[in-house]
């Protein structure tokens, strides 16, 4: 299952919204290959009995209580790292797709 | 070389506190350092003069005032360049992040800074900390200050050979597969992963969420206790940090003693995989402890051989979606396409151009193993292999104290050695990476030099989740038994870096 | 854009059975965000606030910011899968759904996904015309809003032909709970009454547990409406198109009315429908298709490493099961009691989607009838003159005020309704608009008494001819002092005056 062609690799490009070039899709292509085939080894042990296991250490119920916290930035401070911005607003050029 | 920086971190916070050194006068001398040889080691991606001097002089002041301390305050720390420091720019070794200026501090900077210690500055890492050499930093590699051809170990490498080179007395690094123990294990130096959730990952740069963890970067056991005693303790930012107070760690230095400590040893990391000369250190230290009265047993950890495999699917999976956050909109590199482009073509632009071919592999690896149809092959399916791995320790520490291993299976290799060959490079997080998966506390230390090379060697300890005491206990324990036949730290006999000072001060670099 | 063809609606229902199913967000107004101390503008205390200064670095994704959960948002979503009739998970989870979109700050909304925190509802929703229906809830689950985009440039302000687009984080992170129906089946000819019928209902729900502001003008409540047709006959669904953007619950009617008769003339034509959102058009009364669903939704959902299992206690179950409001249903016997409405009366209440706005107007000091009068007639005729709903023209404290004004004598029913404009218009409360535009009645007797004697002095003859006792001849008199007092004085108190003015000397 491990066979993974460039037509692949360019569409996990699109989704991870990165401009491979196409060397790099080429070279990608073999190395995801290799790669898969590499940690696929973990379909050998992971059976349906066996649950899976999102965090190291179980906790649960973590919560907030709702108070307005003391790290809430000024605009002027958001925008600071921006590449480009209005004074107050991030600017991004004009968007091709839709909201979700 | 100064004497101030010759100090373990213990010994100048207690020469500060005495009156004998003024913390000014301290960072003044490893501000000193860093200028001499930071040009051949590179160790640094930003120093901190003028503001590290203010700090330490307001400790001086705040101290003369009669304000009250802990052991580390007026201590010089360098801080790896994956924590965020209000003031200080914070690229985790990226060039996404260029002179991006954090307005916060990650809570471990903010709870360094509160003790009173003084960051020198940011040190160099992978790129977003994916890397087991420092090679895959967007500026450049750190060298070894052992032998500056080669690795300083990653993704950690500018933190370790910082403490190594004497450029400050320690250091703070974050571990995902082993990018604190691992630099360790080359460095000739301390390096701990303490248990996930025992410090605070708020403000640390995330690379996989369920795997990192900060930690301290050091010289000597008591130094790391000494510092994970500052950083350590719950943070209701962190929604995984744990609650429950922790003992002293540096109470565990002070009181250790390896007599009746059981230590397993996991047969699947001791193999004819591991270097010989690291192997044969290994076993001397494991002899060594023995003879002072630890029991050594040999412990069967089955599902180890799959935690490479799960690894390197749970993390670029994680990696891949908190990257997405570098998009060129709210901070960043923006790179925007010949011609203009939409909102997407600029995102896609910017993120070619900012990551590097480490980062842009281990992104499209995590999203191929989320997407739809492969989720239960690949991701669900690690995340099982998660739960064998936490078996298999729990089974071991049922029967034992601490587990021990070879920190990783080789010394130092040399710069660009295996840099085309992504596999082998990940194999060098084998005895590392099982305690990020299950989320275990874990330290390297130094072991000896392994005799085919002359190049630092490091054992691991491994303890159940919250019984970071124990890796203290064992570690200090070990260290003060090794260097009594070492007659002094394994440091003592790196080369001096001063030929390179030399030579670099008559090119003109310094 | 080529407009639809449609099929006539009774046509449509002929040929084809409506399939309707509701998505609804319900942002919470807790005082900070779900997964930051930020303020929160979905809590009318931060409602107006300037761009990007209602967020912390979690708001904005900044680098090695985490989540941490607001448990007062896990509270009332609790409140709210209770109220809904669900099941409540003993344990659920957040995963993260990874899409790049630049009001997404971390290019992944935090949500639930495989664990939601409640399923399996049902929600009793009454039409206009009597009919009971309980709509079937398959889950109810807690995520965080995205940020707002201003598209500029161009000449619509829509996305399409923007020059550039500025990003605003403050709603970035508002609470929301998303209700997902399961398919409705048996509305018939009822199913755009039911899509609106049902809105109204969640929104009677989310006020009456205080969980939120509610007020779809706001954006406070949205719904997503997937419509689909199947050939009489037929069991298996036909495809189904999702409409968003529909912002009022008049346009929640229309847009479903719309996607009927629309994709009616499509099959009917021996075409297919398209799997795919649809935005509606409140100018227009259109929807037009939106991005076709395809492949590259693939959002690549896991579990959020950042967070933990929430596992509420049967303990606080119980007690946050204790505390729920009655029903809307129930609510609106009780209330048709209390205020003494005819069937009639109460009815054109609830079908004007008015009941909370009449309800919040009583408790706000208004009589009921005084509250169902001004909420119902002219609120809602200038309502419908504008295309909105009336909700958003006034608030009930106003027309309390209003009311309240009259029933004083300080205004009358003409009065009040010019000072309804003003109110409208935005020009401060009842009062105010009555001070500035100088509105109230004329209650000194001394200014009448001397516009009357003007009035009568300047036509004799008609004094004469009350004193004859033709009283009334006062009316030309009586329309004289109005219109020198510019309507703001009570008619039946002039009619006295001129009667008592004439007959004495």
């Amino acid at each position: 299952m491990s066979e993974i062609t460039a037509e692949q690799v360019a569409h996990l490009a699109n989704l991870a919204r990165i401009a491979l070039t196409e060397e790099e899709i080429a070279h990608l292509t073999t190395e995801l290959g290799q790669i898969m085939q590499a940690v696929e080894k973990v379909g050998e042990v992971a059976t349906p009995d066996v649950p899976p296991t999102s965090h190291p250490i179980p906790m649960q119920n973590v919560f907030r209580d709702d108070v307005v916290g003391d790290d809430v930035l000024t605009a002027e401070q958001a925008v600071a790292g921006a590449p480009e911005a209005d004074g107050s607003r991030f600017v991004v050029s004009a968007i091709l797709g839709e909201e979700q | 070389m100064s004497e101030i920086i010759r100090l373990t971190a213990a010994e100048l916070g207690a020469k500060i506190a005495a009156g004998e050194v003024s913390s000014v006068e301290a960072t003044r001398a490893h501000l000193d350092r860093i200028a001499s040889v930071d040009g051949a080691v590179h160790a640094f991606l930003h120093v901190n003069d003028e503001g590290a001097l203010a700090a330490a002089a307001d400790v001086d002041r705040r101290r003369a005032a009669g304000e009250a301390f802990g052991p580390l305050a007026g201590v010089p720390i360098a801080i790896k360049d994956v924590l965020v420091t209000e003031g200080m720019p914070s690229t985790a070794g990226s060039r996404i992040l260029e002179g991006w200026i954090p307005p916060y501090d990650a809570t471990p900077v903010r709870l360094v800074r509160e003790a009173g210690m003084i960051p020198l500055g940011k040190t160099n890492m992978d790129e977003f900390a994916m890397g087991s050499s420092t090679e895959h930093s967007a500026y450049g590699p750190t060298h070894n200050p052992w032998d500056l051809d080669r690795i300083p170990g990653g993704s950690g490498g500018g933190s370790a050979a910082s403490v190594a080179a004497f450029e400050a007395p320690l250091a703070l690094g974050s571990d995902t597969g082993g990018s604190i123990r691992q630099p360790a294990h080359v460095t000739g130096t301390v390096g701990v992963k303490p248990t996930y959730g025992a410090v605070s990952r708020y403000g640390s740069i995330a690379l996989a969420s369920s795997l990192d963890q900060i930690g301290p970067v050091t010289r000597t056991v008591l130094d790391a206790a000494l510092l994970q005693d500052v950083i350590a303790g719950h943070d209701p930012h962190d929604s995984t940090s744990i609650p429950e107070a922790w003992p002293s760690m540096a109470d565990a230095v002070r009181r250790a003693d390896v007599a009746g400590v059981r230590i397993g040893v996991v047969k699947q990391l001791d193999s004819g995989g591991v270097q010989a000369g690291v192997r044969s250190r290994f076993h001397e230290s494991l002899a060594l402890l023995e003879r002072n009265g630890a029991e050594i047993v040999e412990i069967d950890a089955p599902n180890f051989e799959y935690a490479i495999a799960a690894y390197y699917l749970i993390l670029p999976a994680e990696a891949s979606s908190n990257l997405a956050k570098f998009d060129s909109v709210r901070f960043g590199l923006r790179v925007t396409p010949e011609g203009g482009g939409t909102v997407e073509q600029v995102m896609a632009a910017s993120r070619e151009a900012g990551f590097g071919p480490e980062v842009k592999r281990r992104i499209i690896l995590g999203t191929y193993a989320l997407s739809a149809g492969y989720y239960d092959a690949y991701y669900g399916s690690a995340q099982k292999v998660r739960t064998l791995v936490q078996r298999d320790f729990e089974n071991a520490f049922a029967k034992v104290d601490v587990l021990a291993t070879p920190t990783a299976p080789t010394t130092a290799f040399k710069l660009g050695e295996k840099l085309d060959d992504p596999l082998a490079m990940y194999l060098n997080d084998v005895a590392t990476i099982p305690a990020n998966l299950a989320g275990v506390p874990g330290i390297s230390l130094p072991a000896g030099l392994a005799p085919e090379d002359g190049l630092p060697v490091g054992i691991q300890f491994l303890a159940p989740a919250r019984q970071d005491a124990r890796l203290y206990n064992v570690g200090a324990a070990l260290e003060r038994l090794l260097e009594a036949e070492w007659g002094g730290p394994l440091l003592n006999r790196a080369p001096d870096l001063s030929s390179h000072e030399m030579a670099a001060a008559e090119e003109g670099v310094i | 854009m080529a407009r639809a063809a449609l099929m006539d609606f009774d046509k449509a229902l002929e040929l084809f059975e409506p399939v309707i199913g509701l998505e609804v967000h319900v942002e919470l107004n807790t005082m900070t965000k779900m997964f930051s101390s930020a303020p929160n503008p979905a809590n009318s205390a931060f409602h107006v606030a300037e761009p990007n200064t209602l967020i912390t670095p979690v708001c904005l994704g900044l680098p090695g910011s985490l989540p941490v959960v607001n448990g007062e948002a896990v509270r009332s979503s609790i409140s709210l899968g209770l109220a809904l009739g669900c099941e409540i998970a003993p344990s659920s989870r957040f995963a993260r759904k990874n899409y790049f979109y630049p009001d997404l700050a971390k290019n992944y909304q935090i949500s639930q996904y495989d664990e939601p925190i409640a399923f399996d509802g049902e929600v009793e929703v009454e039409l206009e015309n009597g009919r009971v229906f309980q709509v079937p809830i398959e889950r109810a689950h807690m995520e965080e809003d995205a940020g707002k985009l201003t598209h500029v440039g161009g000449s619509t302000g829509r996305i399409q032909g923007a020059e550039y687009s500025l990003v605003d984080y403050n709603r970035a992170g508002v609470p929301l709970v998303e209700i997902v129906t399961r398919p409705i089946f048996g509305a018939e000819a009822d199913a755009p009454a039911l899509a609106r019928a049902y809105v109204s209902t969640i929104r009677d729900i989310a006020i009456s547990l205080g969980i939120s502001e509610a007020r779809m003008e706001r954006g406070n409540l949205r719904c997503d409406a997937n419509v689909s047709l199947r050939p009489r006959g037929q069991e298996k669904l036909g495809t189904r198109t999702e409409t968003k953007n529909v912002n009022s619950f008049r346009s929640i009617e229309r847009a479903v009315r719309y996607e009927i008769q629309r994709q009616a003339a499509i099959l009917a034509d021996g075409g297919s429908i398209t799997q795919e959102t649809r935005h509606w058009h409140e100018d227009t009364g259109t929807t037009s298709a939106g991005r076709p669903k395809s492949d590259a939704d693939d959002y690549r959902y896991f579990p959020e490493p950042d967070l933990l299992p929430v596992v509420p206690s049967p303990e606080l179950i119980e007690e946050l099961r204790a505390a729920l409001p009655e029903p809307p249903a129930a609510r609106r016997r009780r209330l048709k009691g209390e205020w003494g409405f005819t069937d009639l009366d109460f009815q054109g209440v609830v079908n004007s989607d008015l009941l909370v706005e009449v309800t919040q107007t009583v408790a706000a000091g208004a009589t009921p009838a005084a509250a169902r009068k001004w909420w119902t007639g002219e609120l809602a005729r200038i309502a419908n003159a504008q295309n909105v709903d009336a909700a958003s023209l006034a608030t009930p404290e106003h027309v309390a005020e209003l009311a309240q004004l009259v029933d004083s004598g300080t205004l009358t029913d003409r009065l009040a309704r010019q000072v309804l404009e003003g109110v409208i218009a935005g020009e401060g409360s009842p009062q105010q608009v009555v001070d500035a535009r100088g509105l109230a009645v004329v209650s000194d007797d001394g200014a009448l008494i001397a516009a009357i004697d003007e009035a009568l002095a300047s036509q004799p003859d008609v004094l004469a001819k009350i004193r004859d006792g033709k009283v009334q001849a006062a009316g030309a008199v009586i329309g004289a002092v109005m219109k020198a007092m510019q309507g703001k004085a009570d008619a039946a108190r002039v009619r006295e005056l001129v009667l008592e003015r004439a007959t004495t000397d």
